[in-house]
């Protein structure tokens, strides 16, 4: 069950903090907003005299207060999140509850899907790894960085160094001193370096680009590489049906899709990224450049027909196997690519967009001459707001959240998909 | 005249990449460079140069040293004509010999454009030579080190993903004492811009980061840094001829603004960054242009000037005389930009001569100072003529919006014992900028 199952989705708007600056204890100054994603509340760093740092929770300050506190981030399931530091150590603090290990630093906060496993990247005395729920690895290591939590919560991986590596020293370096530590554990291989670790489905395997030399590059599965050799590769991704793995490689100065090691696509994107596959497995799509400067979404090998500047967001959806993305050019004039078409508006900026559990519908929160709203399978939402949260759809898929700004109060508002005429 | 073997330097990474390789070798990497990579571009810099050497007076390496060695024309024919001509063929000595030269004798400023009357780029030939000892593995030490950095943790001093965040929040804490309230947003989507900067700020330069902090809180801004790797705009894969890391650390600098949804991307005092971002690694990823626009921080002054934002209490008096350099004025024309902010932080202004896209090169540039000790003597020595045109300026404060050409300059004033000091833009408007009265 998701959490959204949980949250109102009776038709209408609300109010839902009136006074985004109201704060129940004296403040120097209020942070950022960041929203609850079921839109009731609203949370803000609020720097108190004396250099004292806590979070305002729709302007309740949390009893315990911190020497610093950054990156408050909303779990999926409702439970606030902040990095804290008190008497020079840090650790996360959950609905203003402090994990009971302290850590050198923390950063980068990782969610399960569910929300009910959190995890973030530590550094304790100098060595490096993750900490899930307040746990830290058994074994740390010299650097960890690209990490990451997967869907279930289960497994937790990141690329670690595995050899020190002495100052300016290149040999060591070209021998190979990096790997994949999965729940702390590091692959036996290593490598001249790993990039961007991905599980599968089930969080049972992981696959990664590796460079073996400064000039061959391939993924590695399990800490097993490829045998093929190419000029260059982006980060795998898992088939979810079937587990073969699916990774972008450069291959006589053109990209193509290479699954399991064999060419998928042939190398003639110039090039070609952020691939995904659809839940069901039955489709790949990535973003590609079908020449230079001129970018587009391909499905299993073939290329919508619009092309843009710059193409970004790739997401999927849930079921029904279709695929949305963003267009722009050099970051202006968004616009909205859904399913090999381009809705009619245009943009100063636009948010990922955000499908329908049931994949039949499409939002996204949009920017234009600086006032916000959400637009719904290519019609606005008929108001306009200071600033837009990502919206997000009713478990049904027929309304959809709001969560707003304006007049510096939070707005929370349930409209039908058939409220969106703009 | 002397030829690059009569000057050669020990260097490790140069005498363990040649250690490695054999003529068949170097012969089949060079084939396949010169049919996979290079176009119409190479061919017709090659067969239409006419060895006329008007180029020679462009080079402050030649200006210098007064070896015709030394001209960007010599430069080409120590390496690709002769690699051409040898078909790659060639012992692992020529190697060595080429790749001393791509990356130490040459800063890649491309003065020397100006001065071919055909219009040679001789720093996209030398780049080609820097694309072979890159694929043949014959890459100077110190530099090859810094790719490795960018390669692990995709910023170019082996910064880690605490280091950072850690770094620029010790900066805000420290920046409150003096501006209260004063922040450093970390990672805030929707910003107006973000700000990059190079590794060797939060590594050696923190005070940099902690006065364009001031600077854009005195002007009200709303900006963010990010709080992930894709901070970093520097870029010596670039100039070691490693286009795949080079890309790699582009593209998370791009993501990062997309991530966070800034408008655009101010970036700090630096050039050769500048050119990768807006000009070259944007490039290799199949962007025409930049997918966010990039804004260098003198184009960015001059904006924030224009606009009233930046408010001093008075002008710097000394007399000051400006550096352009290479990649932001031949590369981008911020020339009088950077004129115009320089008067309105100055008195009293002294331009050197030659200037403005005539400038001559700092020779640290290119990744010359990254190659490190070994070679510090060849870019000092070899840009006495850059002594020469500060030492005729009289003056002793040197603005240079640019962090090699700092690092540079301040070895040929201490070598050439000019009694100047550099300055970058941020260092004078911090200094002269109206802060709140200390209690
Ligand atoms: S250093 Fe500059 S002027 Fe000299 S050859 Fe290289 S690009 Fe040309
Ligand atoms: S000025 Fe141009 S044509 Fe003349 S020698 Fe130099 S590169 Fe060749």
């Amino acid at each position: 069950m998701s959490f959204a199952q949980s949250w109102d989705f009776t038709p209408g708007a609300r109010v839902v903090v009136d006074d985004l600056g109201k704060c129940s204890r004296e403040y120097e100054w209020l942070e950022e907003p960041y929203v609850s994603p079921d839109g009731e509340t609203v949370a803000r760093v609020a720097a108190l005299p004396d250099a004292e740092f806590s979070m305002a929770v729709g302007g309740e300050v949390w009893e315990e207060t911190f020497d610093k506190i950054w990156y408050p981030r909303f779990s999926p399931d409702g439970r606030l999140t902040a990095l804290v530091q008190s008497a020079g150590e840090w650790t996360m603090a959950v609905d203003g509850q402090a994990w009971e290990t302290q850590f050198g630093y923390i950063w980068g906060t990782l969610f399960s899907e569910s929300g009910d496993v959190i995890a973030a990247p530590i550094q304790a005395d100098g060595q490096y790894g993750l900490a899930v729920d307040g746990q830290p690895w058994e074994t740390l290591y010299e650097n960890a960085n690209q990490v990451l939590l997967s869907r279930d919560g289960k497994a937790t991986a990141a690329v670690i160094q595995a050899k020190s590596l002495a100052q300016a020293d290149i040999e060591t370096f070209q021998q190979g001193i990096f790997s994949v530590a999965v729940n702390g554990e590091a692959w036996d291989a290593v490598f001249v370096n790993c990039w961007n670790p991905a599980f599968d489905a089930t969080a049972s395997r992981v696959a990664a680009t590796v460079r073996r030399t400064l000039y061959d590059y391939t993924i590695a599965v399990d800490g097993k590489a490829w045998d093929g050799a190419y000029a260059c590769a982006w980060g795998p991704v898992f088939n979810p049906a079937t587990g073969q793995v699916a990774a972008p490689v450069r291959k006589a100065g053109a990209w193509g899709m290479a699954i399991d090691d064999r060419m998928a696509w042939e190398p003639r994107f110039a090039q070609l990224w952020q691939q995904a596959y659809t839940p069901d497995g039955g489709k790949l799509a990535a973003i590609a450049a079908v020449k230079f400067g001129e970018f587009t979404v391909v499905v299993d090998g073939a290329p919508w027909g619009v092309t843009f500047p710059v193409v970004t967001d790739l997401t999927v959806s849930p079921v029904g196997g279709r695929i949305a993305a963003l267009g722009n050019a050099h970051n202006t004039d968004f616009a909205v690519l859904c399913d090999g078409k381009v809705w009619p508006g245009r943009y100063d900026m636009a948010w990922p967009p955000v499908w329908s559990p049931d994949g039949a519908h499409l939002a996204v929160a949009v920017e234009r001459g600086g006032r916000f709203t959400v637009v719904c399978d290519g019609k606005a939402y008929p108001q306009s707001f200071d600033k837009c949260f990502a919206p997000a759809f009713s478990p049904d898929g027929t309304k959809v959240l709001i969560r707003a700004v304006a007049d510096n109060k939070l707005h929370r508002i349930v409209a039908p998909v058939a409220a969106f005429t703009g | 005249m002397s030829t690059i073997a009569d000057r050669l330097i020990e260097d490790e990474g140069l005498r363990r990449g040649v250690s490695r390789l054999t003529p068949e070798k170097i012969e089949k990497v060079f084939k396949e460079l010169i049919a996979g990579e290079c176009g119409a571009r190479l061919k017709t810099y090659v067969e239409s140069c006419v060895r006329c050497g008007m180029c020679a007076k462009a080079c402050h390496y030649y200006m210098s040293h007064k070896d015709p060695s030394y001209t960007p024309v010599a430069k080409v024919s120590q390496t690709m004509w002769r690699l051409l001509a040898a078909g790659g063929r060639v012992e692992p000595q020529v190697i060595y010999e080429c790749a001393q030269v791509a990356y130490t004798e040459c800063n890649l400023c491309r003065r020397c454009i100006h001065y071919c009357p055909l219009g040679i780029d001789t720093g996209y030939i030398i780049s080609v030579v820097r694309r072979l000892c890159h694929k043949l593995g014959v890459t100077p030490q110190y530099i090859q080190d810094t790719a490795h950095s960018h390669s692990a943790v995709l910023n170019q001093m082996w910064v880690k993903d605490d280091e950072w965040p850690d770094t620029l929040q010790w900066q805000e804490e420290e920046a409150r004492e003096e501006f209260p309230g004063l922040r450093i947003p970390l990672d805030v989507e929707g910003a107006d811009f973000m700000y990059s900067v190079i590794a060797p700020e939060p590594k050696f330069r923190t005070q940099l980061i902690y006065q364009a902090a001031a600077i854009f809180n005195a002007a009200g801004l709303n900006w963010t840094m990010p709080a992930t790797p894709g901070w970093d705009n520097s870029n010596m894969a670039m100039f070691t001829g490693d286009s795949e890391i080079m890309s790699r650390v582009e593209r998370a600098h791009y993501e990062t603004a997309q991530r966070l949804r800034v408008k655009r991307i101010v970036m700090g005092e630096c050039g050769h960054a500048f050119r990768a971002v807006y000009d070259v690694a944007n490039r290799w990823l199949g962007w025409k242009w930049h997918p966010v626009p990039v804004v260098h921080s003198v184009e960015f002054f001059w904006e924030l000037i224009q606009q009233g934002r930046i408010k001093i209490t008075h002008k710097y008096a000394d007399p000051v005389t400006i550096h352009d350099p290479c990649n932001i004025i031949r590369g981008r024309g911020l020339m009088d930009k950077l004129r115009e902010v320089t008067h309105f932080l100055c008195e009293n202004v002294v331009e050197m001569s030659p200037n403005r896209e005539h400038n001559y090169c700092c020779c640290a540039g290119g990744g010359v100072i990254n190659c490190g000790p070994p070679f510090k003597n060849v870019r000092i020595v070899g840009n006495s003529i850059k002594a020469e045109q500060l030492r005729a300026t009289g003056v002793h404060t040197l603005v240079a919006p640019c962090h090699n050409c700092h690092g540079g300059l301040e070895d040929i004033i201490s070598k050439f014992g000019l009694g100047m000091h550099t300055k970058f833009l941020g260092d004078l408007i911090y200094e002269l900028m109206e802060k709140p009265e200390a209690e």
